[in-house]
């Protein structure tokens, strides 16, 4: 019995082995994860999932990682790989990201959506720590920059910013505990995982520039990776997107 | 090159090495010269950091640093401040990572300082503090300056744990290894790489300096 369940192992590892890599912007998370479990559970083929930051993933694509789909929180980047002759053809937008106030349980901060409660904390010392990422290289960072710019509050709140690598880590350190809360995606609010933790409101999509998420194929891409591309453009996949808060290109 | 993130870098390092120091002084002394229970493990907790992923040292900081966590909140109820994402944090968990840096080279120094000596110098009517500092540091000064070295370019080059528990500030945890890091994602080659040659060149040294002492200790 014991052979055979070290044998089932084996297989289920060898099958996975031949999996696709694909590369993905920490903003997904939570949706890809789950329309990955559902095109494994339809089709019985499994794709290999990766986050992180768009601008690493732009950096190691060029330097041959063994990415086969990359799926960009920025269509910038998606846009200078493919002029660089690294992606096959410019690729599909697949959705528009959003970006939310987050405020965990127990901040003394009150989460609406235009940041006035922010703008007056940030007044009366109620606010220490705010997590945003990195706007020098994270696409989130850049959007919850602009927001906070249009809110007028940029110049108040810059010395009170803790830079998250990627918009994931600017969400963990807007829960830790140790900030009065962040500006994150609005994909990982809407998870179980992070709404649990505390609360959120959406900002206006016209408060920063649009969140153009792009993704395409490598060069190096196979058949399996093209099917999973394929599969993400179905309704099934893009009604999981639009239930993380995303909002769909016209098709 | 960012200046801010070099000088922070510089700072943090000196804080720490002038703070691990006479604390590992001390320590090594004791690990070197006298036997208690527990040693074998204390000195394996000693050098864990050398081992252990800075994931999971930047994991247990988060946990043991945090707004939720005693310190945290007695740091907080002190100095009005968090703990995490400030210098003092990053003072703190810089400390724990270099201790295998800072204690193993002195420990071996005193270690190699034969007994006789010091009962001599005890017999000779030299109280302890003047044997301390007239025959053991003298002796052991190999051992303590590649220590103070070691730790000194270990800060310089931390990277995994301040990325964790830094948050990127300018001017408060922004090393210079964080700020490399966020200037190759930005495309910014030529500043990263500025900053990158100097960390090679001076980690290059400081490593040469220690191989220069270990052979000097030798020759006595």
């Amino acid at each position: 019995m014991r052979y055979w369940l070290l044998l089932f192992c084996f297989l289920a590892i060898s099958a996975h082995a031949d999996a696709p890599n694909v590369a993905a912007a920490a903003d997904l998370k939570f949706a890809l994860s789950e329309i990955a479990a559902n095109y494994e559970k339809e089709t019985g083929r499994a794709v290999k999932l990766t986050f992180g930051s768009s601008g690493n993933f732009a950096r190691q694509i060029p330097q041959g990682a063994p990415f086969e789909l990359f799926l960009s929180a920025d269509e910038d980047y998606i846009l200078k790989l493919a002029a660089a002759g690294l992606m096959q053809g410019d690729g599909r937008l697949y959705a528009i990201g959003r970006i939310a106030l987050l405020v965990p349980h127990g901040s003394k901060l009150v989460a609406d959506s235009e940041l006035k409660d922010l703008g007056a904390a940030l007044a009366d010392g109620r606010v220490q720590r705010f997590a945003i990422a990195n706007p020098e290289h994270a696409p989130y960072g850049r959007a919850a920059r602009a927001a906070l710019q249009r809110a007028g509050l940029w110049e108040r709140i810059e010395g009170k910013l803790v830079l998250g690598e990627n918009v994931g880590q600017a969400a963990q350190f807007a829960t830790s505990g140790s900030a009065q809360g962040g500006i994150v995606a609005w994909s990982l609010v809407k998870s179980p995982e992070v709404a649990k933790l505390g609360s959120a409101a959406l900002i206006p999509e016209s408060w920063h520039p649009p969140l153009r998420q792009r993704m395409a194929l490598t060069r190096k891409a196979g058949d399996d990776a093209r099917r999973f591309y394929e599969y993400l453009q179905q309704p099934a996949a893009r009604a999981v997107f639009e239930r993380y808060g995303f909002s769909l290109p016209a098709k | 090159m960012d200046w801010q993130a070099l000088s922070l870098s510089l700072k943090l390092a000196a804080a720490t090495a002038l703070l691990l120091l006479p604390f590992s002084v001390w320590l090594a002394r004791r690990l070197a010269w006298s036997q208690f229970p527990g040693q074998g493990a204390l000195e394996a907790a000693i050098m864990l950091p050398l081992v252990l992923p800075p994931t999971v040292l930047g994991y247990y900081l988060l946990l043991g640093f945090g707004g939720a966590s005693p310190l945290g909140q007695a740091y907080q109820a002190l100095t009005g401040r968090a703990l995490v994402f400030s210098f003092d944090g990053l003072l703190l968990a810089s400390l724990i990572f270099n201790l295998p840096f800072a204690v193993q080279p002195m420990q071996r120094a005193f270690a190699s300082i034969p007994r006789e000596l010091r009962e001599a110098a005890w017999v000779s009517g030299l109280t302890r503090w003047q044997t301390l500092l007239r025959i053991e540091l003298p002796l052991a000064w190999p051992g303590i300056a590649a220590a103070a070295a070691l730790t000194f370019a270990h800060t310089l080059g931390e990277f995994g744990v301040v990325l964790m528990v830094g948050g990127s500030l300018p001017g408060e945890t922004k090393t210079v290894a964080i700020a490399i890091y966020d200037q190759v994602q930005a495309f910014n080659d030529s500043a990263a790489a500025g900053m990158s040659a100097l960390l090679l060149t001076f980690s290059f040294l400081a490593v040469m300096f220690v191989y220069r002492l270990g052979r000097a200790g030798a020759r006595r």
